[in-house]
């Protein structure tokens, strides 16, 4: 790597934390989107339902974690909820590195509320006359959703779900705090082993960026695949 | 549960007030009420920056909200750190690079928040009021701004929600709010982790709840209308007496 | 009163504006027509410098608008302007939109700048609406409470950018008698409109721009009824389509309408 060379604070072992930071912050991305993901759209399933007492759960849900921060979730799913199991998974739970598979609950099950959200909102977003017409042409109930509906539904929550991503990317940076390896744990490593921290602090930014401006790019690219309806 | 809360409700309410500074929930108010307080001038002049017609002012504003944006809150919170003059230890610096944190990074979405919202404008309102002979100031003072800011409570109170969220950042920095004194006692108990982090969740889940169900009945008063509503908003004003 | 030598626009590779020159003397009624796109409008807005110009130079009464004696916002309180969309402030009542500029413009103490605000909107007929939103008022009223805003800097020059062609037919008549008074008051006029009926009753010359050119200026008699230019009269025979409606105004149903 050239650049390495230019800038002393990526040589050698500085330069593979925050390379193994980096990785493992993507990690956390990944995963806790495959989490949110599925376990949002089941929520979105749960709100539409017809019955208030059908929707309570999942409105519940959602309304319970959006409230709280981020960060309490995740001290509460690495140090609290462990309590919970009995002593022996926990122990086998701490010594194998509890750290990334708290994280990634704790993320996924925080972005799923709102993922959820941006479902029913692109959801709701698709005019009536769009059942309609489906129905008109002779289209059942199931098949107008498959066909017709979801397809639009899911185009329109795109760029909604964009900005979902952008912000779980933003939030790995908590995971820190229950210390799981991600790049700003590594960042601070850096920072204390070689005194450089402005350097190292610039370093972490322009990966986060970098990253940010990829999910970004990818949301304005989503925004031009939404169905246009004509008034 | 009803134990830890019996015994800790002071500490986590003011934490060590009046033998130490004050924390805990308290704390916690503090700082968001302060941040959005803040952040909303902050994020005005910002947004009016981005749109002034003076590249020198335009392109570093546009760079800083890119970056800011761009950045995890986290990091903004060490750059404050490492910006703010100061020793790290005593409690005032760690409340004050919190709080400039956190009006930075709200400033800097609020500034996009005000952007699109004078965007939205009719082009004619500027028209009209420059065709009169209002300077660009007095235009925007007069008839641009107390347009566009118009549903400005209800978006400040989701706003502070929001922050009041962020504030739980502070702990990393070793900021006794509310968030820290939950792990002081965690880590006194041990055992009763379960216990404390619930009573952390529900007290978060009650502020920030009903705060949104706050900002909920705001915006359902100043709904949608062709026009402003009389009475309130009207008197609230006193630019131009009638 | 204003004067365009040789004024010339153009927006990307267009010519907006070929080499305009006019004079409009004060207490002037000019009409200025012309088909769509001719630059009819653009020409209006350059007088108060909403639109910049290219080449040739713009004087009121005497000075270069674009010159530095004369500031940006001294020249656009000299000179007043009615939009086609009104463009009310939706935040103030009627008398507040009248009363905004000549405070804070002008320098007016509330009171004084009430006073003339009441007295302008009592001359649109419009007294017992003062404490109206915008929202509350018809499209007709809108338009004649921005027209007493525009009055209450008491310009030396009023401009009127198709003032009615937003409006619903039946209140076109009460927004062009307003304009009419104005006429006979001997305020300097320049309107932009497809009113032909109102040109030819009211204005004093009427001007036919087509392309950015001026193609004709003539006394509004002549110029409909024996119009010089070849391409003028293509324009007026246009307007005389089976279709169109005669405009004439009738002072006394109308009057009634308006008070």
């Amino acid at each position: 790597m050239q650049l390495a060379g230019a800038f002393p604070i990526l040589q050698g072992k500085y330069g593979d934390w925050f390379l193994s930071g980096f990785i493992e912050s993507l990690q956390l991305l990944g995963w806790a989107l495959l989490l949110a993901l599925p376990l949002g759209l089941l929520l979105a399933v749960g709100r539409s339902a017809t019955s208030r007492l059908a929707r309570a759960p999942a409105t519940a849900y959602v309304q319970f974690l959006r409230n709280i921060p981020v960060m309490v979730q995740l001290l509460f799913w690495y140090f609290a909820a462990p309590q919970l199991l009995p002593a022996f998974v926990r122990a086998a739970l701490y010594r194998h590195g509890a750290e990334f598979p708290c994280a990634v609950l704790a993320l996924g099950l925080y972005a799923a509320a709102f993922v959820s959200e941006d479902l029913l909102s692109g959801l709701r977003a698709i005019p009536r006359a769009q059942y309609e017409a489906a129905s008109a042409l002779g289209m059942g109930r199931w098949q107008s959703l498959r066909r017709v509906i979801l397809p639009q539904a899911l185009r329109n929550s795109l760029p909604a779900l964009a900005s979902q991503a952008l912000t779980l990317w933003k939030n790995t940076s908590l995971a820190t705090v229950i210390g799981a390896s991600e790049l700003m744990y590594q960042t601070q490593k850096v920072e204390t082993e070689s005194f450089r921290g402005a350097e190292a602090f610039a370093v972490a930014t322009v990966l986060y960026l970098a990253v940010s401006t990829l999910i970004t790019g990818l949301g304005v690219v989503a925004e031009r695949w939404r169905p246009v309806h004509a008034r | 549960m009803s134990s830890v809360l019996h015994d800790y409700w002071a500490y986590f309410l003011v934490g060590q007030y009046p033998n130490g500074p004050l924390g805990g929930l308290a704390l916690t108010l503090l700082l968001g009420v302060s941040a959005v307080t803040l952040a909303l001038p902050f994020g005005v002049l910002l947004g009016l920056a981005r749109l002034s017609p003076w590249r020198a002012l335009r392109w570093p504003v546009m760079a800083l909200v890119y970056v800011v944006r761009g950045s995890p809150l986290l990091m903004v919170v060490f750059w404050a750190y490492f910006f703010m003059p100061g020793s790290s230890g005593r409690g005032n610096s760690q409340f004050a690079t919190m709080l400039a944190a956190l009006v930075v990074f709200n400033g800097a979405y609020l500034a996009e928040i005000v952007r699109s919202g004078l965007e939205a404008l009719p082009r004619g309102q500027l028209e009209a009021a420059r065709s009169l002979g209002l300077g660009y100031l007095q235009a925007m003072r007069h008839v641009v701004l107390p347009q566009a800011l118009r549903n400005v409570l209800p978006s400040l109170v989701s706003q502070l929600v929001v922050t009041i969220k962020e504030t739980s950042l502070g702990y990393i920095i070793g900021l006794t709010e509310f968030t820290f004194i939950a792990t002081q006692v965690d880590s006194q108990l041990i055992t009763h982790s379960t216990a404390v982090y619930t009573l952390v969740a529900l007290t978060y889940f009650a502020l920030c709840g009903g705060l949104s169900l706050l900002a909920r009945r705001l915006d359902a008063r100043s709904g949608p209308q062709a026009g402003p509503r009389p009475g309130g908003w009207a008197q609230a004003r006193r630019a131009v007496p009638a | 009163m204003i004067e365009f030598r040789e004024v010339s626009k153009r927006h990307g590779d267009t010519l907006v504006l070929d080499r305009v020159s006019l004079r409009i003397a004060s207490g002037e009624t000019v009409v200025v027509c012309g088909p769509s796109g001719s630059g009819k409008s653009t020409l209006l807005r350059t007088i108060n410098r909403l639109e910049p110009i290219n080449s040739g130079s713009i004087l009121l009464e005497g000075q270069d608008i674009h010159g530095p004696s004369l500031g940006l916002d001294a020249l656009r309180a000299r000179v007043g302007f009615v939009f086609q969309g009104f463009n009310l402030f939706p935040h103030l009542t009627a008398l507040q939109n009248c009363m905004l500029a000549p405070m804070h413009v002008l320098g007016l103490a509330p009171d004084a700048a009430r006073a003339r605000a009441m007295e302008l909107l009592a001359r649109m007929g419009l007294a017992d609406r003062a404490a109206a939103w915008p929202a509350q008022l018809s499209g007709g009223q809108q338009q004649r409470v921005a027209i007493a805003r525009a009055l209450a800097m008491q310009p030396a020059v009023l401009l009127l950018d198709e003032p009615t062609s937003a409006l619903d037919p039946e209140m076109v008549s009460e927004v062009l008698l307003v304009i009419r008074d104005l006429a006979h008051q001997g305020m300097t006029l320049v309107c932009v409109t497809h009113e032909l009926g109102f040109a030819r009753e009211v204005a004093d010359r009427v001007v036919l721009i087509d392309a950015g050119r001026v193609v004709e200026v003539a006394p509004a008699a002549s110029f409909f009824d024996h119009p010089a230019e070849e391409r003028t009269r293509q324009f007026l025979a246009k307007l005389r389509s089976p279709f169109a409606q005669p405009t004439a105004l009738e002072p006394a149903a109308l009057h009634a309408k308006i008070s």
